[in-house]
């Protein structure tokens, strides 16, 4: 059970609002490049993101470009899982791989603020706030497997290969 | 029933009888990073414990992004990817080469392959028949040390293009048009299939439509590979390479879009979205800053040829930087060889090294606090070419050397 509180953003939040191509020349140096997560979508998300917080999105979250420091940075602010509408593909992939769950639900009901507990093994969130539940969609198989083990690398180093069955 | 592409390339790969919505471990024929994904990449490789590359035929690095480097980061990230090339035995294109994608459709994809590389422009390998796509510096380490990845078989939007694109006009307003009508999410997850007998007899504009396929969402955007594809390989010397391929008359598609080409007028994708669509003659008035010609998408040696002839004899506005990147050093030396190189610094263009160039606001071009720019890329995001508070609008090449011309966003039917 995750449990925190719901951050809002809107629709099409590109992967240049999550990490500028401006700071690409800190891509070797995590710690500074962090620092610069969400900044021209939301200024005040860094000052305002507290560990197990929620990223509550609209539609297409994420869309752009292949960097897998867009969710990394994300979940280095400690951000516990991301809530949308819709996700693009890369963005999703990449996120699963780094154990950042993400989550697809309709968020139109979810405030900025409002304490959220999200149950990956049901598929529930729940709106303490606003007594609201929602559920979200299922994650393919192997996805649930990669998040179970924290992410793809400690998944290859526990399986050393995809397995797509037992 | 019978199989679309996808669904036929995916089967061919994982020797499976494939289809949409399956998840299935495919072989991957060619798998690349580049300098900003990179660096990542290859400490996940390490991370796995991977001790060697699965195939170092099969695996290659490019330095384009930002090459040659603007910053010590930049050289340090560009260090480490010689080293592991040298190391490992993959082979590295280095500063100059051109752009990643470029490269890939000149010299190494072939159709039936599947391609994946940590930028998600790779999408581009698709005008030659490949399942090429995009994935995280993560998921290209696990391949590069198994050599496959796991897919979930997309399902296919068949786009069916029919007719001849009128004076002015373009694959890049074709492709434009159609993200404007789907929308930047329109084809998520979808693999886009183009068909029809408006597809035309060159590689040009397919590497065009092709690329800007992930602009809505698709996994993928697949052409058959045919007469065109066969006399391009045949022209890089690749001829052996080739294998027609296209889908069964009976595969199943989600939708069917129609474009009818002949109808199709210059756009363009105003700020910050890709999908923000209006005709270039409705916006005749806005002043730009900067025109940039080049990248993945319209800095081939057509492109710049097109270019170079609206602009021959006649001078960029004083007040708009004109800024040209080839897209590979193979464009730029037949660019020189025609005269184009000339013909566009004459017009006061500004000539940078084949690769990405001024594209995502690294170097060669960062544009300043309510500058405008006119692009021939594919991205238009808030601050994705230097300050957030910058103005970014995509065209064609025509449209982009007609605003040159006139410091203002100018349908190029005007000047031709």
């Amino acid at each position: 059970m995750l449990k925190g509180r719901a951050i809002k953003l809107g629709d099409n939040i590109t992967t240049d609002h999550i990490i500028p191509g401006r700071y690409a020349h800190l891509r070797s140096n995590l710690p500074e490049l962090a620092k610069h997560v969400l900044e021209d979508a939301d200024s005040t998300f860094i000052s305002r993101v507290k560990a197990g917080d929620f990223i509550v999105a609209g539609s297409n979250f994420g869309l752009g470009s292949s960097r897998e420091h867009a969710p990394l940075v994300i979940k280095m602010s400690g951000v516990s899982a991301i809530l949308a509408k819709s996700v693009a593909r890369i963005f999703f992939r990449n996120a699963i791989n780094l154990g950042l769950p993400v989550l697809i639900c309709n968020t139109d009901k979810i405030n900025d603020g409002d304490e959220l507990e999200v149950e990956l093994k049901t598929g529930v969130v729940k709106d303490i706030t606003n007594g609201n539940q929602l559920s979200f969609s299922k994650i393919p198989e192997i996805m649930l497997r990669i998040l179970e083990e924290g992410g793809l690398i400690p998944y290859i180093q526990k399986y050393g290969d995809f397995k797509l069955k037992e | 029933m019978g199989k679309t592409l996808a669904e036929k390339i995916l089967s061919q790969n994982s020797g499976s009888d494939a289809r949409s919505g399956d998840i299935v471990i495919a072989q991957v024929d060619l798998v690349f990073a580049q300098d900003t994904t990179g660096p990542l990449t290859i400490r996940q490789f390490n991370s796995c414990g991977f001790k060697r590359l699965a195939d170092p035929k099969k695996t290659a690095l490019f330095l384009d992004h930002a090459a040659p480097s603007p910053n010590i980061s930049i050289s340090n990230d560009h260090m480490l990817l010689l080293q592991f090339a040298r190391d490992s035995g993959c082979s590295i294109h280095d500063v100059g080469s051109g752009v990643c994608h470029q490269i890939v459709a000149e010299s190494l994809a072939k159709p039936g392959d599947v391609i994946v590389g940590a930028d998600s422009h790779t999408v581009t390998a698709g005008a030659l028949g490949a399942f090429a796509t995009g994935m995280g510096s993560s998921d290209v380490a696990t391949i590069f040390g198994l050599g496959k990845t796991w897919l979930r078989v997309p399902e296919s939007i068949r786009v069916a293009v029919s007719g001849k694109l009128p004076k002015g006009v373009y694959a890049k307003d074709l492709a434009l048009h159609l993200i404007g009508k789907i929308g930047a999410d329109g084809a998520t997850y979808k693999a886009l299939e183009f068909g029809g007998d408006g597809l035309g007899n060159t590689m040009s504009g397919r590497f065009t439509v092709a690329n800007m396929s992930v602009e809505c969402g698709a996994k993928v955007g697949l052409f058959p590979a045919d007469r065109a594809t066969k006399d391009y390989l045949s022209s890089q010397g690749r001829g052996s390479h080739y294998q027609p391929l296209s889908a069964d008359d009976d595969a199943s598609y989600e939708k069917t879009i129609n474009i009818a080409l002949a109808a199709l007028e210059p756009v363009v994708a105003k700020p910050h979205s890709v999908d923000n669509i209006a005709l270039a003659r409705e916006l005749r008035g806005t002043k730009i800053q900067q025109v940039f010609i080049g990248t993945c998408t319209n800095g081939r040696l057509e492109d710049i040829a097109i270019a170079a002839k609206i602009l021959k004899g006649k001078k960029r506005h004083p007040e708009t930087r004109l800024i040209v990147a080839p897209a590979s050093k193979q464009v730029l030396l037949e660019a020189i060889r025609e005269g184009y190189i000339q013909t566009l610094v004459e017009a006061g263009a500004v000539i940078l090294p084949p690769g990405c160039g001024a594209c995502l606001g690294l170097h060669q071009g960062v544009l300043a606090s309510g500058e405008a720019c006119l692009s021939t890329s594919n991205r238009n995001f808030k601050g994705r070419m230097g300050s957030p508070e910058a103005l970014i609008y995509l065209a064609s090449p025509a449209t982009a050397a007609a605003t040159a011309l006139s410091g203002e966003i100018t349908d190029p039917r005007e000047v031709i």
